[in-house]
């Protein structure tokens, strides 16, 4: 082994065009986690499981820009926000609420929510209608909002699926020349002729009149649903893939590094500490070391996160365990090799401490190595915990990138075809593993001049 | 280097059966002392919820022989005093049991051991094997074969497709071939194979369906077109397997050739006139076959612990799945006896790797 100097390392590394690539891949995902734990309120993390927050996303919509690619447009999901106008006519209040939407797409909405939070006194009543591209207005619902003699805050939501909304539509039965057999957005959504989509400007109105004064809106927006959402799409429980892959990312990478630098540094101490020392102590140590290497890692490991804990932080230390092993047998031999060297000689014989030996003479020789493996072990670190998390065994409060594909096995994605769910999760680990190993390549082709041609 | 090694391997010949001797049994010993700890570890960290699952299951029982047999109930005149008398039964068998010491009590603990060691693991708490015998041993061993069946086939392709790819590609350094297994290599292996495995399953099951989602064939074990049937149910997995698999190995066997094909008798050979291509396949590839051998050991023991995450994937009725099921529903009988015996495969197969080391690399053995 030839001891290679840092400048030599730079210079060298910077011709290495895969060691490039792979500095360009890690920058670009650690750009990618300052931006998610900066822009991303940590809310959308710690909420991840709890499916109140999700209920109003789609149900396994494929990503918006699927549409791009196709000449089908696939309904978007839409959350729309209302315009307001208030009147008063002979003592009546009237508030009316405007959902535009032009709806442009090859296929019905599955479904609409009307969600809205009013304040209010007294009784009032809601009517909501919707106005077509062909001008024909159909009534929806009318109902009344319950009575309060004060003051109060009342959520409201009204669903497509409703079955006085079916009713009310029956109404129109003569208007359509077909007959109604499927749901109600596909009444209102379909042309006249036919029971096809008919594509324009709608306009959704919930009016809410009241006697003595009126209403208050809080909140209020239709969800119109899809089955395309967002950058990434949803899965089965609602949720915005986007932002668990976004999260997915930092925790990916902190999993990775602290597992393989963790790893690195007791290996590497372990290892030196018991090939200077040799002798009986070396060959207590090794002994211990093939224990360790002899245990089965994946089993223990599921074991240890079953009965012991699945938080994240032990599960960094529980894969430590098991990946020091290999690291100190190879700076083992080096530092055999390194410990018969005249200066390492010398420092003996004027009395130097071991410990000071070890760490300024010996373990300085072995950096470069050290970086490399650090380098190539966070590929593995990344694949076992996602590994881990697959089976089931992550930790809850963090959305990883196994958990993900967690879900997605549990809920037969690959069965059902969702792609969206299952392949950008993989790919991000994979890319994330092959950035370090680009570097890791690079660096042990300079440390290791042997294995360059 | 190997050729060095097995010249130095002739010569001292005589000495040799006394050093391998000393070796093996160190090693031995070694692996008997790593199950050892396994176990101890294994039984430390589920010893507590055993317990309590033994006891509920004492409990359960006394309650079901109790009640079966009315005449004890009527033979009471309030129910309190049935209680007390059901409790005490409990107790008594409790006792019997040496349930009432703690499982890291010293007999309990070397009981256990024992009754592991003899492979008697007792039986399921929930799982039962595809005949209905709850039997933890039985139902291991019914398990068992196919996961050696799926990891060995596979095992067996990689390395076949590895080493003719490997010799192939170190036969032109840099050349189209080289170039794309060395790539290869590196892009396969960052990928789970589990992921892959999913990949497959959606694009061969759901958008083309040729192979079945599902690896359990729907026939019974006992149906003579059953074994074609798991045959092709294991296609999916196999393939997958391979596909992550060979790359890695190619390259691996590639740089151990090219390691070899610097060596002076390769040149020696070169200028006496031997065509390369005989070189290659003949006198290099055969100075390679020791740590190929070595390492086809260990990677087929280093496969058997990914089986929990690939079985699990293509439902695959294995010895992974067992463990994974086992593990959901806490069956803790089931995850000690199967930790035990993957760790057996396991150590069996690095001893084995070991071995065919220091047989071939004599220098082990003398080394320390």
């Amino acid at each position: 082994m030839s001891s290679v100097s840092t400048q030599e390392i730079k210079s060298e590394f910077l011709k290495s065009k895969l060691g490039l690539t792979g500095i360009f891949i890690l920058s670009g995902l650690i750009l990618v986690s300052i931006i998610t734990i900066s822009a991303i309120p940590a809310s959308t993390f710690q909420e991840w499981n709890n499916p109140e927050k999700w209920i109003s996303y789609p149900k396994t919509s494929v990503p918006s820009w699927v549409n791009f690619l196709s000449s089908e447009k696939i309904p978007e999901h839409k959350i729309l926000e209302p315009e307001i106008f208030q009147s008063q006519k002979n003592g009546i209040f009237l508030t009316s609420q405007q959902f535009g939407v032009f709806f442009e797409y090859d296929d019905f909405p599955s479904d609409f929510i009307i969600e809205m939070k009013t304040k209010y006194s007294d009784s009032h009543l809601v009517q909501i209608k919707v106005i077509r591209p062909d001008g024909i207005t159909l009534e929806l619902l009318s109902t009344s909002l319950p009575h309060s003699d004060s003051d109060t805050i009342h959520n409201q939501r009204y669903f497509s699926t409703d079955s006085m909304i079916k009713k009310n539509l029956n109404m129109y039965k003569d208007d359509f020349q077909f007959d109604f057999l499927s749901g109600t957005t596909e009444i209102i959504f379909s042309k006249l002729q036919e029971n096809e989509i008919q594509k324009g400007n709608y306009i959704f109105i919930v009016d809410i009149y009241g006697t003595e004064k009126p209403v208050e809106v809080l909140e209020s927006k239709l969800v119109l649903g899809g089955k395309a959402y967002g950058l990434m799409g949803t899965d089965e429980l609602r949720r915005d893939l986007a932002i668990g892959l976004l999260w997915g990312t930092p925790l990916a990478l902190f999993i990775g590094i602290s597992v393989s630098i963790g790893s690195v540094v007791v290996g590497l101490v372990y290892g030196v500490y018991s090939g200077y020392r040799g002798k009986k102590t070396d060959e207590v140590m090794m002994r211990f070391n093939d224990v360790i290497y002899a245990l089965p890692a994946l089993p223990f490991l599921i074991i240890l996160a079953v009965t012991i804990s699945n938080s994240i932080f032990l599960m960094i230390g529980f894969l430590m365990i098991f990946s020091w092993v290999g690291i100190a047998k190879v700076s083992r031999s080096m530092s055999l090799q390194i410990k018969t060297r005249q200066y390492i000689e010398a420092a003996k014989i004027m009395g130097q401490k071991d410990s000071k030996i070890i760490f300024r003479h010996i373990l300085p020789q072995l950096l470069p190595y050290a970086f490399a493996s650090i380098a190539i072990s966070v590929p593995a670190a990344i694949t076992t915990e996602a590994g881990l998390s697959f089976l089931g065994l992550g930790d809850p409060s963090f959305p990883t990138w196994g958990q993900i594909l967690h879900d997605a096995n549990t809920y037969g994605a690959a069965a059902q075809g969702f792609w969206w769910w299952i392949v950008p999760p993989g790919i991000l680990i994979a890319i994330t593993g092959l950035a370090f190993v680009f570097i890791g390549n690079a660096l042990d082709a300079i440390v290791n001049p042997k294995l360059k041609r | 280097m190997y050729q060095k090694s097995q010249i130095y391997y002739k010569v001292n010949n005589d000495n040799l059966s006394m050093g391998l001797k000393r070796y093996l049994v160190t090693r031995g010993l070694t692996m008997f002392g790593v199950l050892m700890i396994t176990l101890l570890l294994t039984i430390s960290l589920v010893g507590s919820n055993m317990d309590t699952i033994l006891k509920q299951g004492v409990i359960y029982q006394v309650r079901a022989e109790i009640t079966e047999n009315t005449t004890i109930a009527q033979g009471f005149n309030n129910p309190e005093e049935f209680e007390k008398f059901v409790q005490q039964k409990i107790d008594e068998r409790i006792e019997t049991l040496g349930l009432d010491t703690p499982w890291y009590s010293p007999q309990r603990l070397g009981y256990t051991m024992y009754k592991i060691l003899i492979l008697d693991f007792g039986n399921a708490t929930f799982l039962t094997s595809d005949s209905g015998s709850s039997n933890v041993g039985e139902i291991i061993f019914e398990k068992m074969p196919k996961t050696i069946l799926l990891f060995t086939t596979a095992t067996i392709i990689i390395s076949i497709i590895g080493i003719v790819l490997g010799a192939a590609s170190s036969n032109k350094i840099g050349s189209k071939t080289d170039r794309i297994t060395s790539t290869f290599a590196v892009i396969s292996s960052s990928f789970p194979v589990w992921w892959i495995g999913m990949l497959m399953i959606f694009v061969f099951a759901f958008v083309y369906q040729i192979f079945p989602a599902r690896a359990t064939p729907s026939i019974e074990p006992d149906d003579p077109g059953y074994f074609l049937a798991l045959l092709y149910h294991m296609a999916l997995p196999v393939i997958t397997i391979v596909l992550i698999g060979f790359g890695a190995w190619a390259y691996l066997v590639r740089n151990f050739m090219v390691g070899i094909m610097q060596e002076d008798f390769i040149s020696a050979k070169k200028t006496i006139g031997i065509s390369r291509k005989k070189i290659v396949y003949s006198h290099a590839l055969r100075n390679a076959a020791p740590p190929i051998v070595t390492i086809l050991a260990l990677s087929l023991s280093g496969s058997l612990g990914g089986a929990i995450i690939t079985e699990a994937v293509f439902d695959w009725p294995g010895m992974g799945r067992l463990y994974f099921e086992a593990i959901s529903v806490m069956d803790l009988p089931v995850i000690i006896g199967s930790t035990y015996i993957l760790t057996v495969l396991f150590l069996v197969s690095i001893f084995i790797a070991d071995l065919l080391y220091g047989y071939f690399d004599p220098r082990v053995r003398t080394a320390s």
